[in-house]
């Protein structure tokens, strides 16, 4: 029974942990058809941000869920405005130069910080389920992940910017001649994506260690979640999360986490072949 | 107009090469050949890529899980067979067979050129992460040991075929590995004039009229990726033997963007361009180690970004473009009713 407890709470984990990863990334996706291969060096810098301001005395939380997404916004808006917008329309070039940019970033931060791990102990300590130990923090992330979905969701359903996103997602002449100004939306998309990438970042932090290379350790996992997703944010990142994060953990628990990392290779490799534009490509087509 | 006859510029090529071939050993000594080899490796890793993203129009950005799979598969073979010959196969046929089944899934699935790109991606980032993990006795297929992120050291290099006892020494593998060049070149070039290539080319054109034309877009890019991927095994193999050595930085996300930075300096749409990008950046990538200032990934970043922005379709067909333009610059001054076409 306690097991079984143990893990729904590792599935759980794992589901807020891809959807963490992943949303930034959706978004970017679903609103603009970027696929932003420097996801993984955006996390990285997030990563960085909260490390460095917490060792120099700032706290923990306000480092993870104010400075890591602001920095990592700036750096997404300098990123849009210095390459991103001449690329528009062009898929593949966008693709290529955003993987230029993050063979740049890797590289910039090496020299600065050189290759050593860094890292923060995880706050919270552990909870017990039965006989078996679980970490707090995780509950913490679950919280986060949630909070992070509900946000995006209430931003795109009630408020005014999420009104003439949606309508730019849709049709973005039919939104242009409407007095809305298209390029101004993806330039704020792009920031909003990256600052969630930061965050996705800064809260992994104390789960794993910090190094500039680390963001190759996740973006597969990103990369099969929205591709698994489908266009629409929400309800794409969220099911495939689930769908996603539960194949992971299953298989995580009998092998190793680079089994359950190939389990989902093969899951997602399988399932483009019956759902080339991902579950929300078919179902839920309506939704956000 | 009539389409410029391609045999001068391949006749061309080949004599170039094969001055390189043979003209290299008297100008340099061992450590340049050596040097050389895996220049050459990295040129038919280019060739792979520039056949399947130039001419198939597939957007691999994992090519690197081929040449990384090639590596491994003849480092495993050899040291379990003793003799070469077949393990020298297994590279090619294995990651062929690989990418069949990749393209099966990828090419059926009738999924976006993106999605391309990012599941070839995350195939070789995860094959990075399974191989890194393999670390410890428990890994290991027949007697050869997997080594995890150490990678496995002294793997036997290519012998005369049928004979373990007489391996190649540096100066015959560097004549092996440039004479497969030249015979990888010409077969590409044969695959692209035959009957099977130009529906190829046609694909990538426009795929739909091609369909309508009762060509099967799924399976020509399938045979396409499978023989890029076969290639791109073969290059692999040569690595291996450069250095005796294979490790998992073969899968590593530096040593993918290095191959499509390759094709795209030298040129899309041409198989002289990737091999010129693939001895040019190798070369610098050589120069930056060799000094401690800035990091290859920091330069190599710079210069797929620059490349993207500011010359899209790479330096071959830029020169190309106006050596052209002076030829037909003359003619036009000859025959005023010519017009340029655009190719």
């Amino acid at each position: 029974m306690a097991l079984a407890a143990l893990i729904g709470f590792n599935v759980l984990n794992s589901i807020a942990a891809l959807v963490l990863l992943s949303i930034g990334l959706g978004v970017i996706f679903g609103m603009m058809k970027i696929i932003n291969l420097a996801h993984g060096e955006f996390l990285m810098l997030g990563a960085y941000a909260t490390v460095i301001t917490t060792n120099a005395g700032l706290n923990l939380f306000f480092a993870m869920l104010v400075v890591a997404p602001l920095f990592v916004g700036a750096v997404g808006l300098i990123v849009e405005r210095g390459i991103i917008r001449f690329l528009y329309g062009r898929m593949i070039d966008t693709m290529l130069a955003t993987w230029g940019l993050s063979l740049f970033l890797v590289g910039i931060i090496t020299t600065i910080f050189g290759t050593t791990v860094k890292g923060v102990a995880a706050p919270f300590g552990g909870f017990a389920i039965g006989r078996y130990q679980a970490s707090a923090y995780s509950v913490f992330m679950i919280v986060m992940a949630a909070a992070v979905l509900l946000g995006i969701w209430a931003t795109l359903r009630f408020t005014r910017f999420g009104l003439i996103a949606r309508a730019t997602m849709q049709n973005p002449d039919m939104a242009a001649a409407l007095g809305v100004s298209p390029p101004r939306i993806y330039m704020a998309t792009f920031v909003l994506g990256a600052a969630l990438t930061g965050l996705a970042g800064g809260v992994l932090v104390p789960v794993s260690g910090v190094a500039p290379t680390m963001g190759a350790a996740y973006i597969a996992r990103a990369f099969i979640t929205v591709i698994g997703g489908g266009a629409a944010i929400i309800t794409g990142s969220g099911l495939a999360s689930a769908l996603f994060g539960f194949i992971d953990q299953v298989v995580t628990f009998q092998t190793t986490p680079v089994f359950g990392e190939v389990a989902l290779l093969i899951s997602a490799l399988v399932m483009i072949r019956i759902l080339p534009q991902g579950i929300t490509g078919r179902f839920f087509r309506r939704s956000l | 107009m009539k389409p410029r006859p391609a045999w001068p510029g391949l006749c061309a090529v080949l004599a170039a090469m094969l001055v390189v071939m043979f003209g290299l050993p008297l100008v340099t000594g061992l450590f340049g050949l050596v040097q050389a080899t895996v220049f050459i490796a990295m040129a038919v890793l280019a060739l792979s890529q520039g056949f399947i993203w130039g001419y198939g129009g597939i957007m691999s950005f994992g090519q690197s899980a081929f040449f990384g799979l090639g590596g491994y598969t003849y480092a495993v073979a050899v040291m379990n067979m003793g003799d070469s010959t077949i393990p020298f196969f297994l590279s090619i046929l294995l990651p062929a067979a690989f990418a069949a089944l990749l393209g099966y899934f990828m090419f059926y699935g009738r999924i976006s050129d993106a999605y391309v790109g990012v599941i070839t991606l995350t195939v070789t980032v995860i094959l990075f992460n399974v191989v890194n993990s393999t670390a410890g006795d428990v890994y290991h297929i027949g007697n050869a040991p997997l080594g995890g992120f150490n990678g496995m050291p002294s793997v036997p290099p290519l012998n005369m075929p049928g004979d373990p006892s007489s391996p190649l020494d540096p100066q015959q593998l560097y004549y092996v590995c440039m004479g497969l060049l030249v015979l990888v070149y010409l077969m590409l070039h044969l695959i692209l004039a035959s009957k099977f290539g130009r529906v190829v080319v046609a694909i990538r054109e426009n795929e739909t009229r091609a369909m309508l034309l009762g060509y099967d877009p799924r399976l020509y890019k399938l045979l396409v990726f499978a023989i890029g991927g076969g290639i791109a095994g073969l290059a692999g193999c040569l690595f291996t033997n450069w250095g005796g050595f294979i490790s998992p930085t073969v899968f590593g996300l530096s040593q993918s963007a290095q191959i499509i930075i390759f094709v795209l300096v030298g040129g899309l749409g041409t198989l002289v361009g990737p091999i010129l990008g693939a001895v040019a950046i190798e070369y610098l990538i050589t120069v930056i180690g060799s000094q401690q200032t800035f990091n290859a990934d920091l330069i190599l970043g710079v210069v797929l970004v620059a490349f993207v922005l500011l010359v899209p379709q790479g330096v071959v067909p830029v020169l190309r473009g106006m050596t052209l333009r002076v030829f037909s610059q003359r003619r036009v001054a000859a025959l005023p009713e010519a017009k340029p076409v655009r190719p």
